[in-house]
């Protein structure tokens, strides 16, 4: 139990585009010039028990740099650290309900002293009627370390494909596309931290 | 107003988290998971988060009576709102990014989905932003928000309130919730304010009155302390990264 008891959460409400999305609050774009790793773009859509967009939901991604080191002092690992990444992103969803970031594919981060973790992004959703956030990962379909995932390994066979980005190429773009099914079938898996 | 489903999915501290779905808030009826979170060890990825990352602000976001760049000042009764973040060990938590937004005097939002006939306020966009300093405190300038009427049953109103963001030093302490007003009547009426489960936990998301807080011939005194998860106060064992959490003290 917590010595102090914690503020409960509440909703993000309606109205929260003019200040948590600002100019400079609002970051679509994870990456500089000179970033280092592949480019990527995550696209995907917010979607309510009956299929239909959120167009009032917040995104907030926190991802390792291509060495898989996390740009946080509690990342004491070897890994060399990009000081041109800093791993968050945030956005709000438009009236179908869809998003977007351009960031690069984060490196595998250690699990413990003999394990890793698959290439994976913390996403976290905020929205009206959502008394708490929802946290859930983005995983990469096709990639081999995630069949060995130990995180992978604590979701039910069935649901996984919840938290896989599927592999799309528009041009010399590689989409990853990532849905977020707040409730019913195909609902996606989200974590209890 | 207590419509909390038995067995209803909560995240973290069922005394203090309201449950996804809370029915007298008809948003979470389509919204809410219907499968249970998962439980999982902690993680670097959970033990670290863009709290220490993120700090671009300026002075001037901390006073919203101001800051609409009009060179007026917004009209309301003028409060300051300050107080603490800390972890749920009582250590104050400095230089974390707290973002707050909130109605104006009349209740009104700047924003187009708000259309209710409240009027607005051309030197008020509602919007603020600070650092906590070394001792963990906040401190805010604003004018106090008005209550305002919203279309989730017949007559409801929402208690004044003002909506807070908090990142704080790892994932597991980020946090948005909303601080109310002493003495409201519409506490009690109000399905999110009572989606939180228990007395305790309601009560500390309202403010206090502080005379000493208060200024002189300018401006009402509010107090709230805000305390959020520290990194490692968990129901889960982070068996892991024992190592990573001593380098980081």
């Amino acid at each position: 139990m917590s010595t102090f008891l914690l503020a409960a959460s509440q909703t993000v409400g309606p109205f929260f585009g003019p200040g948590l999305l600002r100019d400079g609050a609002c970051r679509n774009d994870l990456t500089e010039p000179q970033t280092v790793g592949e480019r990527i773009r995550i696209e995907g859509r917010v979607l309510d028990g009956d299929g239909a967009p959120v167009p009032d939901a917040m995104i907030e991604i926190w991802q390792a740099d291509a060495h898989g080191h996390y740009n946080h002092p509690a990342d004491s690992g070897t890994a060399p650290s990009d000081p041109d990444f800093t791993g968050f992103g945030r956005t709000g969803t438009g009236e179908d309900g869809s998003y977007w970031f351009e960031t690069i594919k984060p490196g595998p981060v250690p699990f413990d002293a003999q394990q890793w973790q698959a290439p994976h992004i913390v996403v976290t959703v905020f929205a009206r009627g959502l008394l708490n956030h929802l946290v859930t990962r983005l995983y990469f379909a096709g990639e081999p370390a995630n069949a060995s995932d130990p995180i992978l390994g604590y979701v039910p066979d069935e649901r996984r494909a919840t938290l896989l980005a599927r592999h799309e190429t528009e041009g010399a773009t590689n989409v990853y596309r990532f849905d977020i099914i707040l409730q019913g079938a195909d609902e996606t898996v989200f974590f209890n931290v | 107003m207590n419509t909390t489903t038995i067995g209803a999915i909560v995240r973290g501290d069922r005394e203090v988290f309201p449950p996804y779905l809370y029915e007298a808030y008809q948003s979470t009826r389509r919204r809410a998971p219907t499968l249970p979170l998962i439980d999982v060890p902690l993680t670097l990825s959970e033990l670290t988060g863009p709290g220490p990352a993120i700090s671009a602000i300026t002075p001037e976001d901390a006073d919203l009576t101001r800051n609409a760049g009009t060179g007026g000042e917004a009209i309301g009764q003028r409060i300051i709102v300050t107080g603490r973040v800390l972890d749920d060990h009582g250590q104050p938590v400095p230089n974390t990014l707290m973002e707050i937004w909130q109605a104006n005097a009349s209740g009104r939002y700047l924003h187009k989905r708000d259309q209710w006939p409240g009027p607005l306020d051309p030197n008020f966009l509602g919007i603020g932003r600070c650092l906590t300093d070394a001792n963990g405190v906040y401190r805010f300038l604003t004018i106090r928000p008005g209550a305002y009427p919203w279309k989730n049953h017949p007559n409801a109103w929402r208690p004044a309130h003002i909506h807070f963001s908090v990142f704080g030093p790892s994932a597991l302490s980020r946090l948005v919730t909303q601080m109310y007003f002493p003495d409201d009547s519409l506490h009690s009426i109000d399905p999110i304010m009572q989606s939180v489960p228990t007395e305790a936990a309601r009560q500390r998301l309202i403010a206090a009155y502080d005379h000493n807080v208060t200024e002189p011939e300018w401006a009402l005194g509010y107090r709230w302390d805000i305390v959020i998860r520290g990194p490692y106060a968990t129901p889960f064992e982070p068996a892991q990264f024992e190592k990573a959490g001593e380098a980081a003290q």
